[in-house]
């Protein structure tokens, strides 16, 4: 007997709204499908309203967890369209919060699966550990999550000796602590055991339907950006594409935990190769008519921004494609013929994070259940209508 | 005098008033000691190291709003977690705590009174998979059905695992076992493999951690409580902690050799002990992540039940040849 049962859009595993249907037979799903648009919150039509350097820190606020990248991919397109080249140290300083970023939101999902399996032991270790990280990131921008440390033409703040030194520190005990977690998530047995086989994704499946970032990489696709298209200095550093032939959530998991010691490698051959001089330059306001893509690698996957400029201090038009979109249609595939007691386990692996990628709105007439894709003018030729055929009350009375 | 010796039995000691206090002060220590292998503090602030913790949050449970859902079974809903109280208590009294003398035992040792304790013990579950039930709510219905499906997993090598001291020792009365042990210290060790399987099936009774499958919060919320609050939730959660304490005083008589001695011997023998099991639960629940209910039940057969019955065969022999 086949029947739907909804998840969503609010359900205790999800930390955002999003709508998971699903057609079950027993424990057993057969099919599922994605319903978004809950979390709308308009940055695009906002983007278009400011000036690039305020777009900086609206970008940084798309994502709570991977800020610097949202804003990182826009500044390097800004910084195409404005013609502006950022300084060698600038670009270092971006880099090494980039990489940074990258740490503390794998340590952060790593915690969170851990508890989606029940294993919160594991969570209150990863998050711990990642406070070593966010203290490094305060100690170099003076803000844990929206760093704000990226400007037009480079980056707002320095980083001297000392600071050096103890993100040498930080990183030496996060390493150790990171191949110790690798070491649990691969060998404790009841976690293993939970996670192994758990939402699997073939190369080729992962291939054709797009994933991006972890979950691409955990089905054996070598996939990112600072390798396929080594932007600013990723060619002059040294790392490797972590990838695993595990293709379930407990590659995922490990992808993450190497990912992160791929970053500390990279952390610190930036702090060693550090060039001197400054750290930005003075930016235009505005651009030249043109259009820009740019790519970013985002802990959770390839980020893209695509910016037109149209000669003001304005982008014509700012989109964005955040890495969860990428990755939904993959989803969709891993749900099928799992368990429902995997679901959030599933959904958790690659790490969604569902406001970011929301871009429109779907309208669901609430007596039939029609779906519908309206245009801005449509809404406001029917709120329109309404206000004008609805019959005018008089001497109503102010509730309060 | 015979009536006040009853009384006090019943209501002080070792009835509702001791197993409330000692079973908050369990709650305490779990939650300290899975807090300290967290690295995080645990309870501090209530009383002295957050020892009333407990104790306020029953408190507080109590004067919160009671909300009984409209298309729930209102009166089954509402007396299960009395029910379920008074169930684990009447196992409590059960439990040997003090040296029993076993020509005059009283009215709460008898033949067979392992057989009635172990029942006792797998009431709360039918208790829990009812309450589910009758909330009506598909958390509730799910995490119900959950715990009836891990109750065919455990409870058979949880039987075995228990009965087999009991045949080397040759009685099923809690206190002659336990006394049984007390005369042949050595004998324990034959039992360890059933310790073991009995420590685990007593996790998955308790539904802590790797077997929390009925009220796994990151599936279905609640689960088997989803709906319960205020007082009916101070209830339950009262009887899993003393559920715990009769659990653990019930493999310590069991494995550990009971509480011989005087009183105060007793009294000391039972806090240690049963702490002890305490202790090794709280340990595997910290190191574990949560499994699926199909993993328990295949654990359970594949690995429970088999070391059980190799458990009852080492038993057999030992007792046919050796004793």
């Amino acid at each position: 007997m086949k029947f739907n049962i909804p998840i969503g859009p609010q359900h205790p595993a999800l930390k955002e709204p999003i709508s998971i249907r699903l057609s079950v037979e027993g424990e057993v799903i057969r099919d599922a499908d994605l319903r978004l648009g809950y979390n709308h919150r308009g940055v695009e039509k906002l983007a278009e309203e400011k000036s690039y350097i305020q777009n900086i820190y609206l970008c940084e606020r798309i994502c709570g967890i991977c800020s610097h990248s949202h804003s990182t991919c826009f500044v390097q397109g800004a910084e195409k369209l404005l013609e502006i080249e950022p300084p060698r140290r600038g670009v270092y300083i971006r880099y090494l919060v980039s990489e940074l970023e990258r740490v503390h939101s794998h340590l952060l999902w790593l915690g969170v699966a851990g508890h989606e399996a029940g294993f919160d032991t594991f969570f209150m270790y990863t998050w711990r550990d990642r406070e070593i990280v966010m203290d490094l990131l305060e100690m170099i921008s003076g803000n844990r999550v929206h760093y704000a440390i990226n400007t037009l033409g480079g980056v707002r703040r320095d980083i001297d000796g000392p600071l050096k030194q103890k993100i040498f520190d930080g990183l030496a005990v996060l390493r150790e602590r990171s191949e110790y977690y690798l070491k649990i998530g691969s060998s404790e047995p009841t976690f293993v055991a939970r996670l192994a086989g758990v939402g699997r994704l073939t190369k080729q499946q992962a291939m054709d339907l797009c994933a991006t970032g972890p979950t691409a990489k955990a089905s054996g696709v070598a996939l990112d950006v600072r390798k396929d298209d080594p932007h600013d200095f990723y060619d002059e550093v040294e790392f490797d594409v972590v990838t695993s032939d595990l293709c379930d959530v407990l590659g995922r998991t490990v992808v993450r935990i190497k990912e992160v010691l791929e970053s500390y490698k990279i952390c610190e051959q930036i702090l060693r190769k550090l060039p001197d001089g400054p750290i930005a330059v003075k930016s235009p306001r505005r651009a030249k008519p043109g259009e820009v893509v740019s790519r970013y690698e985002a802990p959770r996957g390839e980020n893209i921004h695509y910016i037109i400029a149209n000669g003001t201090e304005k982008p014509e038009r700012l989109k964005v494609r955040a890495p969860t979109l990428g990755n939904y249609a993959a989803t969709i595939e891993m749900l099928r013929h799992g368990f429902i007691a995997d679901v959030p386990l599933i959904f958790a692996a690659i790490d969604p994070c569902i406001c970011c990628a929301e871009r429109s709105v779907e309208m669901v007439d609430a007596r039939s259940g029609e779906e519908r894709t309206y245009r801005f003018s449509d809404l406001r030729r029917m709120a329109n209508e309404r206000a004008r055929t609805l019959p005018l009350q008089r001497n109503v009375a102010w509730p309060l | 005098m015979a009536a006040l010796n009853t009384i006090l039995y019943l209501v002080v000691f070792p009835g509702i008033l001791f197993l409330f206090v000692y079973s908050t002060f369990v709650e305490w220590f779990d939650r300290k000691v899975f807090a300290r292998l967290q690295n995080r503090m645990g309870p501090t602030h209530t009383g002295k190291s957050g020892l009333l913790q407990p104790i306020a949050d029953f408190v507080k449970l109590m004067a919160k709003e009671d909300i009984v859902p409209d298309k729930a079974d209102k009166k089954m809903f509402s007396a299960l977690p009395v029910v379920g109280l008074a169930i684990v208590i009447t196992a409590g009294l059960l439990l040997p705590v003090w040296n029993i003398d076993l020509a005059s035992p009283g009215p709460i040792s008898f033949p067979g009174d392992l057989i009635v304790i172990l029942y006792l013990l797998s009431l709360p579950t039918l208790v829990l998979f009812l309450a589910g039930w009758s909330s009506t709510n598909a958390f509730s219905i799910i995490g119900g059905t959950r715990v009836l499906t891990m109750l065919f997993g455990y409870e058979v090598p949880l039987f075995l695992a228990v009965l087999s001291p009991a045949v080397l020792a040759g009685s099923w009365r809690m206190a002659e076992i336990a006394a049984f042990y007390r005369a042949h210290p050595l004998l324990l060790l034959v039992n360890l493999i059933g310790f073991v399987v009995a420590l685990i099936s007593v996790q998955a009774k308790l539904e802590r951690t790797p077997f929390d499958i009925p009220h796994a919060e990151t599936e279905i919320v609640g689960g088997t409580f989803t709906e319960y609050s205020g007082k009916k939730l101070a209830f339950f959660r009262l009887m899993a902690d003393i559920e715990m304490v009769v659990a653990a005083g019930l493999l310590a008589t069991v494995f550990m050799g009971g509480f011989g001695g005087g009183i105060l011997s007793a009294f000391v023998q039972f806090i240690a002990k049963t702490l002890l099991v305490v202790f090794l639960l709280t340990v595997l629940r910290a190191v574990t992540g949560r499994i699926r209910v199909d993993q328990v039940v295949s654990f359970a057969w594949k690995w429970l039940a088999p070391l059980a019955v190799l458990q009852l065969l080492i038993v057999i022999l030992i007792k046919g040849f050796v004793l």
